[in-house]
């Protein structure tokens, strides 16, 4: 693994915080270090290409997107991704209605489907704006949404996680889900961007 | 589920108060009226967990959708456009 080779910088308050908790877990034998690298790699691994099959796979299936609907984490596991402890509410975009995610309170996140979250996700101005002004908030991310179609804004205060299943773009018809997976990004599941096909 | 007191379509309204504690029920939804668009299930209560306590019974959680007009006054967007938050039971009467 090629070795980071930013400049030195002292660490943070919360970085040493972390480091002092995490070493004396390690001192004290509640965890091993092995046990702290491998969780670290399991959460690298987790990256937004998972969601993405399970769109793609939402797009070519009916009746998995069905099941998305109703069960998000059953459909998952379903189509062999694991996803422990997920309460998966999947919300589809029609062109009727636009969904997009936020957490208010925190920084609530499909993680086991989406990763690690984008720093702007878990920032104040985010948090607090997108529930009260969406559709500015929508348009600083590029993204206009016609003032005749609702906005769903689903705060993720409690138990459940959200991902957004969004429009197949036109022009895809006959695409395989490998190829399906590859128009679907991270933000197009959180709501603040939509999939580009080949007519876009 | 047993317990559950509103069902889908309920016109439910969001206690307007302001416990200590570790409180998942945003300050903003608090007082405002919506309606039940879900049950999502029982969950352990995350006021009492966070008091290192088992948080059980579980308690019903909901999602309550608003309009965005009636949660601000002067929302400029689309008068159909919603906001859905999740609200456990002990947080919601009948409106």
């Amino acid at each position: 693994m090629k070795e980071d080779q930013g400049t030195y910088r002292p660490l943070s308050y919360f970085q040493l915080m972390e480091v002092t908790l995490r070493e004396l877990l390690v001192e004290k034998g509640v965890l091993t270090q092995q046990q702290v690298d491998s969780e670290v790699q399991a959460m690298r691994e987790r990256t937004p290409e998972r969601g993405a099959r399970v769109v793609a796979r939402a797009w070519a299936d009916a009746a998995f997107k069905r099941e998305l609907l109703e069960n998000g984490s059953k459909a998952c596991e379903a189509m062999g991704i694991q996803v422990p402890g997920l309460h998966l509410v999947a919300v589809e975009n029609t062109p009727q209605v636009h969904n997009v995610i936020v957490c208010t309170l925190c920084s609530c996140y499909p993680r086991m489907l989406l990763g690690i979250p984008p720093d702007w996700y878990k920032s104040l101005n985010y948090r607090s704006r997108m529930v009260r002004e969406p559709r500015a908030v929508l348009a600083e991310f590029g993204l206009a949404i016609a003032p005749q179609t609702q906005i769903r804004v689903h705060d993720s205060s409690a138990d459940m996680r959200y991902m957004v299943l969004p429009m197949r773009p036109a022009g895809t018809e006959g695409w395989s889900e490998k190829r399906l997976a590859e128009l679907v990004h991270r933000d197009c599941m959180i709501g603040v961007a939509v999939p580009k096909g080949p007519r876009d | 589920m047993p317990g559950a007191r509103f069902k889908p379509g309920e016109r439910v309204k969001v206690l307007k108060a302001f416990p200590p504690g570790h409180i998942r029920t945003p300050y903003y939804i608090r007082g405002h009226v919506g309606e039940i668009e879900r049950l999502c299930g029982a969950f352990p209560n995350p006021e009492e967990l966070a008091q290192m306590r088992n948080g059980l019974p579980a308690q019903p959680l909901y999602r309550v959708r608003f309009r965005q007009k009636d949660v601000w006054p002067d929302y400029s967007g689309n008068p159909a456009d919603v906001l859905e938050v999740e609200i456990f039971q002990h947080w919601l009467e009948k409106a």
